[in-house]
């Protein structure tokens, strides 16, 4: 078989050019294999050669995203290469950058298969892992061998038009993809089989892994209540009968502020629940079983809480969208705070 | 929701029956409810049983919005405060 050519994309310091003082220096190209591109040349054995290395400053590329990107895009476009490698980047910010732009561009205006490596820090991550097949690698470059491995195993694929494996099996951040294939057993045995792993405390593999929704530091705690001005919000659809802002039964588009102020109830006739996604017979009994009215009124009174908010703030969160859902509170935060209340209670369904 | 009044400032509680799905959203204070269709009641418990346990998650509630913590808490019957 015809050796496949290879034309790898590396930056300043990787070229052994400079450091921070060589990060401007425009792109530029070398015969063969440099710097991280011999352990990735070995990598690559017999079945492909590195023909060209590009070069570029860091610091040039993301001063000059489009002209910098044209620029080694011809570059890689005349050596007519079958595969590129950028990086690896590690968790270098500005490369991982780089190395996820000319990645992409190759691909998309050349239509050659790229590959290329980071940290899940990197920032590059993020921005081009929907597109690109990017290896996961550690910190720093003392992952190189391990990192370059990985990197030329599924470059060498993509190259030969091999069936890539998942993310786990190959190393790459996962990008989001779904790809069919026939499983050897029924879905309600591997769903069992699963649960016996994840009961007795081994490692088990999901099939529908939860997006990641970050973490906020929790706030300190409230030290006296009975100075302290509460709000209900909920999530379960509670508005006043005949639902005035017209809020979806599921997914969301907007929430709604409700005056409960002289009430010490929730009155059934007056409220509703407009939640499409449970069964609404015990809510609308008493609707205190969502919005715990009577309760804070009584504790408001007995001086436990300071003060109760005139209002409570409603929603669906059946199906809503967690932008729609992030919005509402960002908005509403600032009423709460402008309403000088100390904490929320927020009751979902 | 949860994550947004919190990075506002203010501290908050997540009273929901699906304590996974309030891990998973990212609340900190979490204090599980009931059921789904009645976080916080009870339709078999009549009226004053009823508001009794309502109570009762509320002031737990309290106590949670009260209580220093270094991350995700499920303020179960097992907490000990």
């Amino acid at each position: 078989m015809k050796k496949l050519k290879v034309v790898h994309y590396i930056n300043n310091f990787f070229a052994g050019i400079g450091g921070e003082e060589k990060a401007g220096i425009s792109p530029e190209e070398r015969d063969g294999a440099v710097g991280p591109g011999m352990a990735l040349a070995q990598a690559l054995g017999e079945e492909a050669e590195i023909i060209a290395t590009v070069v570029c400053g860091d610091s040039y590329f993301g001063e000059n995203l489009a002209s910098a990107e044209k620029d080694i895009v011809a570059i890689i476009r005349k050596h007519q290469p079958d595969l590129v490698f950028t990086g690896p980047a590690f968790n270098a910010g500005r490369y991982g950058v780089a190395c996820g732009a000319v990645a992409k561009a190759v691909e998309e205006q050349l239509g050659i298969p790229a590959v290329t490596g980071m940290h899940e820090e990197n920032p590059g991550v993020d921005m081009y892992r929907k597109d690109l097949y990017i290896i996961k690698t550690g910190h720093s470059a003392a992952g190189m061998k391990k990192t370059v491995t990985s990197m030329a195993s599924l470059g060498l694929k993509r190259a030969q038009n091999q069936l890539v494996g998942p993310p786990e099996e190959e190393g790459y951040h996962v990008r989001g993809m779904r790809i069919n294939y026939w499983a050897e057993k029924r879905a309600s045995l591997r769903a069992v089989e699963m649960i016996l792993k994840k009961v007795k405390g081994e490692a088990y593999q999901t099939e529908y892994p939860m997006p990641d929704f970050g973490r906020v530091e929790p706030m300190p705690p409230v030290l006296d209540f009975s100075k302290a001005k509460v709000a209900i919000v909920t999530s379960g659809g509670i508005v006043p009968t005949g639902n005035p802002d017209r809020i979806e039964s599921s997914s969301a588009t907007k929430y709604g502020i409700y005056d409960i102020s002289g009430l010490d109830s929730m009155p059934a006739d007056d409220y509703t629940s407009i939640h499409g996604g449970y069964d609404r017979t015990y809510a609308l009994e008493d609707i205190n079983r969502v919005v715990p009215l009577d309760v804070m009124r009584d504790l408001e009174r007995e001086g436990i809480i300071g003060k109760l908010a005139d209002y409570f703030i409603s929603t669906t969160g059946t199906g809503t969208s967690v932008g729609s859902a992030r919005a509402f509170a960002v908005d509403f935060s600032n009423k709460l705070l402008e309403d000088g209340v100390n904490a929320v209670i927020l009751t979902s369904t | 929701m949860v994550k947004e009044i919190e990075r506002a400032g203010i501290p908050v509680v997540h009273i929901a029956t699906v304590v996974p799905i309030a891990l998973t959203v990212g609340a900190n204070r979490i204090v599980p409810a009931i059921g789904i269709p009645y976080p916080l009641g009870d339709p078999s418990l009549g009226d004053e049983g009823e508001k009794n346990i309502r109570r009762d998650l509320v002031e737990r509630a309290l106590k949670a919005l009260g209580t220093p913590i270094k991350g995700q808490t499920v303020f179960d019957d097992a907490y000990e405060f």
